[in-house]
């Protein structure tokens, strides 16, 4: 980048324009991973219509199946979800709060090209990777009912949102990695201390019945390694805007970095690209380049993306 | 007062005894039936009920098949002076370590509530079902699902179950985790004393929600969670909670 842009940017940045700037140049080159967020104190943000809008009409029910299939992943399409989590663990009040990957600054975005698949990307194409991924399952057709209501409630929440328009409140804003890295030692104690009580010491997560009400994050059960959330950064934009749950941005950026590595450096399901077996192969194509993550790396003498069983 | 728990006591002697499963078993139910080794530590049946599954009249909870660990922390907690009830703080001073840990594990092996009926999936917005189901984010009050489970059956050893939980007791709770976020000063010692107060929530995060809650909604919501009719039938390990 030409070193006077690169000033202009920084000071952007400093004086505040970093929205500004966010807003317009709408990063659409690669959307495997989005730009460094701007500060998110006093932004306003999108509103998605409210439930009691949704109209009583065939588009109103897909919305709501729609609607259905994100909070209900696992109970529901079951055919294609390989463990235990739900669409709405990760998209917090059900797709639509900002900085927890909204779906109404997502579905304006699409189709985009993603470095991840190397193609252009519809938005179904997008929630596939989310199957494939987060939910560790079976990708459903594009056609699929799951997919069309998903389609159609990302649709009806983005309802005002203007096309390829980038959305302040999109996707996780991370905060920047801090100085001197993160620390997975330092990020047991905050586990312990603030998150064991949901999660579980084990990364578990809890249930009743057959049904989770807190999400393992790790595990068998959790997302594998191919998932936007093994990144130390993306996990780190998650859990400093909504964890511990109702009491989000009360961790600082350097204890939502230590405890987002603490969570990521657990073994969880191997990455579906594995390579003949291979997790050094895997790194370095899938991973190298992918922020920050621990994924075929050793740490304390241990070799991290093994899997799990 | 004294002359009613008198006459409660007798009564659920009564009817205690009458429970073989319960009068022959160990320490915690006796406990519940004769009260601790120091006088002071009445029998808990004498506020809590028969099967101890509370008493709306005494403000007194159900402790019947809620987690042992909770159950213990609370009796240590009112012994700290984290949570303030008066009879409940010197019942808990009265009792010891040993008696503590019997009742905790006595009372977490009797029966669960269940809410046997499935929740309404479409709640109308400014009800409690939907603080219940949707929240309040724009205060930062996450769905009571989120931590209490669905049918507010509880889940783990922090969460407790509300379903099976008289409006009495839990617009108690609520208004005292507010007071204690509130953290006010009150003007008279006496004042200090009405404002009951709850500060044992792990990480705070009950005083946190109950700090945005405002009174009509936690009058809304104690009468919304009591209203469920509850059974002791097990919570059947496959069943599935839609939200």
């Amino acid at each position: 980048m030409n070193p006077f842009i690169k000033k202009l940017i920084v000071i952007l940045l400093l004086s505040g324009a970093g929205n500004v700037l966010a807003a317009t140049s709408s990063n659409l080159n690669d959307q495997s991973q989005l730009a460094k967020a701007p500060s998110t104190k006093d932004q306003v943000y999108f509103k998605p219509p409210a439930e009691a809008t949704l109209p009583n009409n065939a588009f109103g029910e897909l919305v709501r199946r729609g609607e259905a299939y994100f909070v209900n992943t696992k109970a529901l399409a079951p055919q294609y979800v390989g463990n235990e989590l739900n669409c709405v663990n990760c998209h917090l009040d059900r797709g639509r709060m900002a900085n927890s990957a909204p779906l109404w600054a997502a579905y304006s975005m699409y189709p985009a090209y993603r470095k991840k698949n190397n193609k252009v990307n519809t938005f179904a194409e997008r929630m596939q990777g989310c199957f494939k991924f987060s939910m560790n399952g079976v990708v459903p057709a594009a056609d699929s009912e799951v997919l069309v209501a998903l389609t159609a409630y990302s649709y009806w929440l983005s309802s005002g949102v203007p096309i390829a328009r980038e959305q302040p409140g999109r996707g996780y804003a991370e905060p920047a990695q801090p100085a001197g890295g993160y620390n997975v030692e330092n990020g047991k104690k905050v586990f312990e201390s603030r998150c064991v009580t949901c999660h579980g010491a084990d990364g578990a997560g809890q249930k009743v019945g057959a049904s989770y009400v807190f999400p393992p994050l790790w595990g068998k059960d959790s997302f594998n390694w191919g998932a936007g959330m093994h990144r130390i950064n993306t996990a780190a934009g998650f859990i400093k805007h909504s964890m511990p749950l109702g009491e989000g941005n009360s961790l600082s950026d350097k204890e939502a970095w230590d405890v987002a590595a603490y969570v990521n450096m657990h073994e969880r399901p191997q990455d579906p690209r594995l390579i003949n077996g291979d997790i050094e192969q895997t790194r370095k194509k899938f991973h190298a380049e992918d922020g920050v993550n621990l994924y075929g790396v050793i740490v304390n003498g241990v070799l991290i993306g093994q899997g799990t069983k | 007062m004294k002359k009613y728990i008198g006459q409660q006591v007798r009564k659920l002697l009564t009817a205690f005894l009458l429970v073989p499963a319960l009068a022959s078993a160990a320490d915690g139910h006796s406990i519940a039936l004769q009260g601790g080794g120091n006088q002071a530590a009445m029998p808990c049946v004498a506020c809590h009920g028969e099967g101890l599954r509370g008493n709306p009249e005494l403000v007194a909870p159900r402790i019947a098949g809620l987690p042992e660990d909770y159950i213990a922390k609370q009796l240590r907690d009112f012994n700290a002076g984290s949570r303030h009830n008066e009879q409940m703080q010197a019942v808990a001073r009265a009792l010891t370590q040993d008696e503590i840990a019997a009742v905790a594990k006595d009372f977490s092996v009797l029966p669960k509530v269940n809410v046997l009926a499935d929740m309404p999936l479409r709640p109308a917005p400014d009800t409690a079902a939907w603080l219940d189901m949707r929240g309040a984010w724009e205060r930062n009050i996450p769905p009571c699902t989120s931590c209490h489970g669905s049918n507010g059956m509880g889940i783990g050893n922090a969460f407790p179950p509300l379903a099976g939980q008289s409006a009495a007791y839990l617009k108690a709770q609520l208004h005292a985790f507010k007071n204690a976020a509130k953290n006010e000063k009150p003007n008279r010692k006496k004042q200090m004393a009405a404002a009951t107060k709850r500060l044992n929530d792990p990480n705070g995060l009950m005083r946190h929600i109950a700090a945005s809650l405002t009174d009509a909604e936690i009058k809304m919501l104690a009468e919304y969670f009591s209203a469920w009719a509850v059974s002791d039938e097990p919570i059947a390990p496959n069943r599935v909670f839609l939200k």
